[in-house]
């Protein structure tokens, strides 16, 4: 018989391996839910799927009846409006800083200390003096974001392009490039994917960063929505929102891998003219 | 006035001396080639040509100037691997040469300009016979397919000097041959001064106008670190140096007639 380690399923197995613990966990819930809701039917810690549809048909597609705004869509375009304001002032940041230290000796001795000491500043920890600062508006936010995220960016860009071979610096000194050309025509291009690895990882932090500041200080946003209702025991909120908002990470980061492959083949090992698979 | 000059040309790091007391004079249109055992210092001495490593003590000059401590445009160099920018098909890692030079602001060329470089590296590609790659990326390329990239790359700018840094350590014995031939016809073609580190003492002489051995000329086995390496040998080698006349050589020390037999031991 064949070994374990040898064997590999095929497409079929993956897929039924994979779905395999999203329907068992599925089946749990609807099995606990079940099982709550026949002691006490006003149970709300396991909504039933009925009523998880409802709540999120209410929310969808029937204005509030307060503010006469559709609060997912609402709430959905203010959580990815401060999280797209915030991840590219970051990468932007990250991009620039990464390189000038990576590429300069002088500038990496000049700043990498700070940026170092800077990246060990819990953000949390600073949101107090972020809301002192900006005020509760969507600025305090945003800089939350951006000060999570970019030393994080900044240090890892800066590695990425001390880790460009040396050879290719030296090579393109001997082809006649001075400081500023090497780093727009060797430097820059060959960190724009990597950048966008970076941001895919740093996309995590982002939304622990957004939804902490949302359930502080919102009026709307996907983290404020489910720190509101956290009072009513509205789990019939809370677990679509949760799955919503794990859908939409989900999409961004399949978008940033799509992106990175059809602009920069040659990262992926791709050539030129092949059309580029996304999946 | 010779191209390249060294006089008494010392390299040391801290107390470890590396090279001592390098002395030589090589003409345009040479083809050098430097062999020696392992950490004998013949990068180092490359590096030193190269710029990206100076003299401790001692002179170089290139055209009776010192070399400047950088790399520059009148020195090409081929490594033994990543020569090449992989985020640029083989075409585009030529033309990129050009946009170094052409466009000192954005290093992009447009119109008509962009269309002469496109055809002149496009000229160069057939001649190291990569026309048919020209829209690939290095990573799609074999090893001996890169090195002849890195090689048209070097040249399109006119380089007074070309540095080779065991180019064809890791290339199959079949592909090397044919690479030995696309060299000295690039040699000959664009009359070039060629320096070339090689491990292998054939190659050495086979490729070469001019054989350099660098070896420690004294031993202490207490310090080993004490004494550094010299050119031991300067020996004619097979080939006649073809743009210019041929070259005076003369040898750094007298026992030349025991030469074969060591230069095997020392450099295997």
């Amino acid at each position: 018989m064949t070994k374990l380690i040898n064997r590999r399923p095929d497409r079929l197995q993956r897929l039924v391996l994979g779905a395999l613990p999203f329907l068992l966990v599925a089946g749990l819930y609807l099995w606990g839910s079940e099982q709550r809701l026949q002691a006490n039917p006003n149970d709300k810690l396991l909504p039933a799927p009925s009523k998880i549809i409802d709540t999120m048909e209410r929310l969808a597609f029937e204005p509030s009846k307060r503010s006469g705004d559709y609060l997912l869509w609402t709430d959905t375009a203010a959580s990815l409006q401060r999280l797209a304001l915030g991840v590219s002032a970051g990468a932007l940041i990250g991009l620039v800083f990464g390189i000038v230290n990576g590429a300069i000796p002088l500038a990496h001795a000049n700043f990498s200390p700070m940026v170092t000491t800077v990246s060990l500043i819990p953000p949390m920890a600073i949101l107090p003096v972020l809301f002192i600062i900006f005020g509760l508006g969507e600025l305090a936010k945003v800089v939350l974001i951006v000060i999570g995220i970019t030393p994080v960016l900044i240090r890892d860009l800066q590695q990425r392009v001390i880790e460009i071979p040396r050879e290719q610096l030296i090579k393109a000194q001997t082809l006649g490039a001075n400081t500023w050309q090497t780093i727009a025509r060797v430097i820059l291009p060959q960190i724009m994917p990597r950048l966008l690895d970076s941001v895919r990882l740093a996309l995590g932090p982002a939304w622990l960063f957004l939804i902490a500041a949302e359930a502080i200080a919102a009026t709307e946003g996907l983290g404020y929505r489910i720190f509101l209702v956290r009072r009513y025991l509205a789990m019939d909120t809370i677990l679509p929102y949760v799955v919503w908002i794990t859908l939409l990470a989900f999409s961004l980061d399949w978008i940033l891998r799509a992106v990175s492959q059809r602009i920069w083949p040659w990262y992926h090992g791709k050539s030129r003219q092949q059309p580029v698979a996304t999946s | 006035m010779s191209l390249i000059e060294l006089r008494q040309v010392w390299k040391s790091y801290g107390d470890q001396v590396v090279l001592e007391r390098v002395n030589a004079s090589v003409e345009a249109g040479e083809f050098v080639t430097v062999v020696g055992a392992s950490g004998c210092g013949k990068t180092t001495f490359l590096n030193m040509l190269l710029g990206t490593e100076a003299p401790s003590r001692g002179e170089l000059l290139l055209d009776g100037q010192p070399l400047p401590a950088e790399p520059d445009s009148r020195r090409g160099i081929v490594f033994q691997r990543y020569s090449v920018f992989p985020h640029l098909t083989a075409l585009q890692n030529v033309v990129v040469a050009r946009e170094f030079q052409m466009s000192r602001l954005l290093a992009r060329l447009v119109g008509r300009r962009r269309r002469q470089v496109r055809q002149e590296s496009l000229e160069l590609l057939s001649a190291v016979g990569l026309a048919q790659s020209a829209d690939k990326y290095p990573h799609e390329l074999s090893g001996g397919m890169q090195q002849r990239l890195a090689l048209a790359q070097s040249l399109i700018n006119k380089p007074r000097i070309l540095l080779l840094d065991e180019p064809f350590g890791a290339l199959d014995p079949g592909i090397r041959a044919d690479m030995h031939q696309l060299v000295l016809s690039l040699w000959r073609q664009h009359q070039l001064t060629i320096f070339m580190v090689t491990h292998d003492l054939k190659e050495g002489f086979y490729l070469g106008t001019r054989l350099w051995v660098f070896d420690k000329v004294r031993q202490d086995p207490h310090a080993p670190q004490a004494y550094g390496a010299r050119i031991t040998y300067d020996l004619p080698a097979g080939r006649k140096a073809e743009p210019g006349p041929a070259v005076g050589i003369s040898l750094d020390r007298g026992d030349s007639d025991k030469v074969p037999a060591k230069l095997l031991l020392q450099t295997e």
